[in-house]
């Protein structure tokens, strides 16, 4: 035994279960919270909505598992979802890592659009899965948001966005910057319209999404602890030479300087939700 | 000093052996007359085959020629009665942009426009063209009075991106682009954008939604820079080169996609050899494009805009 391995820190990893608790727990029955390394069974951990109950770390939800916690039972109607990139720029490696992120998510894209009800009030509804290319607007995320917006338009629904992205799709070129520029004009025909729109921002939402349509809605929602910003923070420190506080870009740091409106748990979003869009139906039948 | 590119080397190579030779002639009773016309006419040949097979790297280099010329020296040139205007009303004035009214052939214009410094110490006060939130705020001012006043919008662009900054983020830098693209979606005024220089990401959209973009032949315009890309996608920074290629940035790509509308021709080596015939170059385009959005009513205007954007394409059924 060398020196180097006596001396060695113990790491601080989560506990790996012993043999025999693995064996007590058949596979794929639990999930392991990511920010304190508490495990849990599998139901509970579904019951929580991927909070975990020991300290409060809102976990990434795929599309599917936040229509399913936010959407009444058997109420989504999905829309537009045979759309595909066409790969415009015929960019390197671009069309085997959409195949190899089809297969692993089930997804044709990183953005489900659709309506359905939410304790009985009709909506719209987009989310974004950051599972597929981290969740990065190209043509076919523009596409469906601002199809989304013009059709809640036309049907009078109020919309809700669920935002994530690491950005840009820089595979899809300049095609993807004009997606900033498609979604934020939808917005603003859907907004003249009267139409409503709530953007609750989810970890992480940067780039091209917070410099469009996310940072326009009506009402800004943001689930605790989430990343809310324009530029990286490694781009920012290199840029300023400086280390950024932990704090910084959070939900809680964007309520502090004005950008959303609420930090919202995600077990109360389905309530704030139903009440917001209960406020506007008001508004409609008395007017 | 002059800043020699790498792709021009052979050429200035060149340059620099029949000044030679034509300075030996001088000095003395050699015949040398014969060799340096046949050198002179190599030369030619050579800036022609250069400068007719720029790579988009070669472009890149071009675009970020610290002698081109900035928003400043283009709006010395095409307008009259130029009257900057500065401040967002909000928090400051952001150098970065410059922003004013001015005639456009006698027309009264609004002029929003990223100013490259063109030294170091102006380009620290500049803070090299990336703007702060207030500086798309004190553009979106601007904007607002251009409709108010019925001023067609002339846009230039030149800047790496938005400022990545503590600031910037805690002012809201997304949001203040994200506001810009909002309001440009129904102004209604013609608003014509041109990308002088390079056209970095949403830094460069925040003020260049429009009826007409308009590239310089050797302007770049781009979702990231080839280098950060590189470094994003193939983990390392010196493939920019392909990276560039990859990205279809050059104004010749992103016809061809549809995202602007014209190229600007560029006097033979680049913007910087010529600048009063470059903004000659400039002037013919903008003045044809001016004329032609400003016959167009108010709402035929927005709705060709939103269709334009609206109907870029990149995905199938």
């Amino acid at each position: 035994m060398s020196l180097k391995t006596i001396f060695k820190k113990k790491k601080k990893y989560a506990q790996i279960p012993t043999e025999k608790a693995k064996q007590e727990i058949p596979e794929g029955l639990v999930e392991k919270c990511k920010h304190c390394g508490k495990i849990y069974y599998e139901k509970e951990w579904r019951q929580q909505l991927k909070v975990c109950p020991n300290c409060g770390t809102h976990h990434i939800m795929s599309a599917y598992e936040r229509i399913d916690a936010t959407v009444d039972d058997d109420s989504f109607e999905e829309w537009f979802e045979t759309l595909i990139s066409t790969d415009p720029l015929e960019f390197p490696d671009y069309q085997e890592k959409l195949v190899s992120d089809r297969e692993k998510t089930g997804l044709k894209d990183a953005v489900v659009a659709g309506r359905a009800t939410i304790n009985g009030y009709s909506a719209a509804i987009v989310v974004m899965d950051t599972r597929f290319r981290m969740a990065s607007m190209g043509a076919v995320a523009g596409e469906k948001i601002a199809r989304t917006l013009e059709t809640a338009r036309t049907e009078l629904l109020p919309v809700i966005i669920f935002t994530a992205s690491g950005g840009a799709r820089m595979q899809e070129g300049m095609l993807s910057l004009m997606q900033m520029a498609k979604t934020s004009m939808a917005v603003k025909r859907f907004s003249n319209s009267g139409g409503c729109l709530i953007n609750v921002f989810t970890h992480p939402t940067t780039g091209g999404v917070t410099a469009s349509f996310a940072s326009i809605g009506d009402y800004h929602f943001a689930e605790p602890k989430a990343l809310i910003g324009f530029a990286g923070r490694r781009i920012i420190e290199q840029t300023i030479r400086e280390t950024l506080p932990e704090d910084f870009q959070t939900a809680e740091f964007q309520l502090e300087h004005g950008q959303v409106d609420r930090v919202v748990h995600r077990h109360e979003l389905k309530n704030l939700l139903t009440t917001v869009l209960d406020l506007h139906s008001a508004e409609v039948t008395e007017s | 000093m002059r800043q020699v590119l790498s792709f021009e080397k052979p050429i200035h190579e060149l340059k620099d052996k029949i000044a030679e030779l034509k300075k030996m002639a001088a000095g003395s009773e050699l015949e040398l007359d014969a060799e340096i016309s046949r050198m002179e006419s190599r030369l030619k040949k050579l800036e022609l085959d250069i400068y007719h097979s720029l790579t988009t790297w070669d472009r890149v280099q071009i675009a970020r020629h610290p002698d081109r010329p900035t928003a400043l020296d283009y709006i010395g040139e095409l307008f009259t009665s130029f009257v900057e205007l500065h401040g967002d009303r909000l928090y400051r004035d952001d150098p970065a942009i410059v922003s004013g009214i001015a005639k456009y052939k006698g027309v009264p214009v609004t002029i929003i426009a990223q100013q490259r410094g063109k030294n170091t110490k102006d380009n620290l006060f500049r803070n090299f063209a990336s703007p702060h939130p207030e500086g798309y705020r004190k553009a979106l001012r601007q904007m607002k009075l251009a409709e108010k006043f019925n001023r067609p919008i002339i846009s230039l662009i030149d800047t790496k991106g938005a400022h990545p900054g503590k600031g910037a983020e805690e002012r809201g830098q997304g949001e203040a682009i994200a506001r810009n693209l909002l309001e440009m979606t129904d102004l209604t005024v013609p608003i014509i954008a041109i990308v002088i220089g390079e056209g970095g990401s949403g830094g460069a959209l925040g003020i260049g939604l429009a009826d007409s973009v308009q590239m310089l032949e050797n302007a770049t315009y781009s979702v990231i820079s080839p280098e950060g890309a590189a470094s994003i996608l193939w983990k390392d920074a010196a493939l920019a080169e392909k990276a560039a290629t990859s990205l279809k940035i050059t104004a010749k790509d992103l016809k061809a996609l549809k995202i602007i509308d014209e190229i600007i021709p560029e006097v033979k080596g680049g913007a910087h050899r010529d600048l009063s015939m470059q903004a000659a170059y400039l002037d013919a385009y903008l003045e044809s494009t001016f004329n032609r959005l400003r016959k167009i009513d108010k709402q035929t205007l927005i709705d060709n805009r939103w269709n334009k954007y609206n109907n870029l394409g990149g995905f199938t059924e």
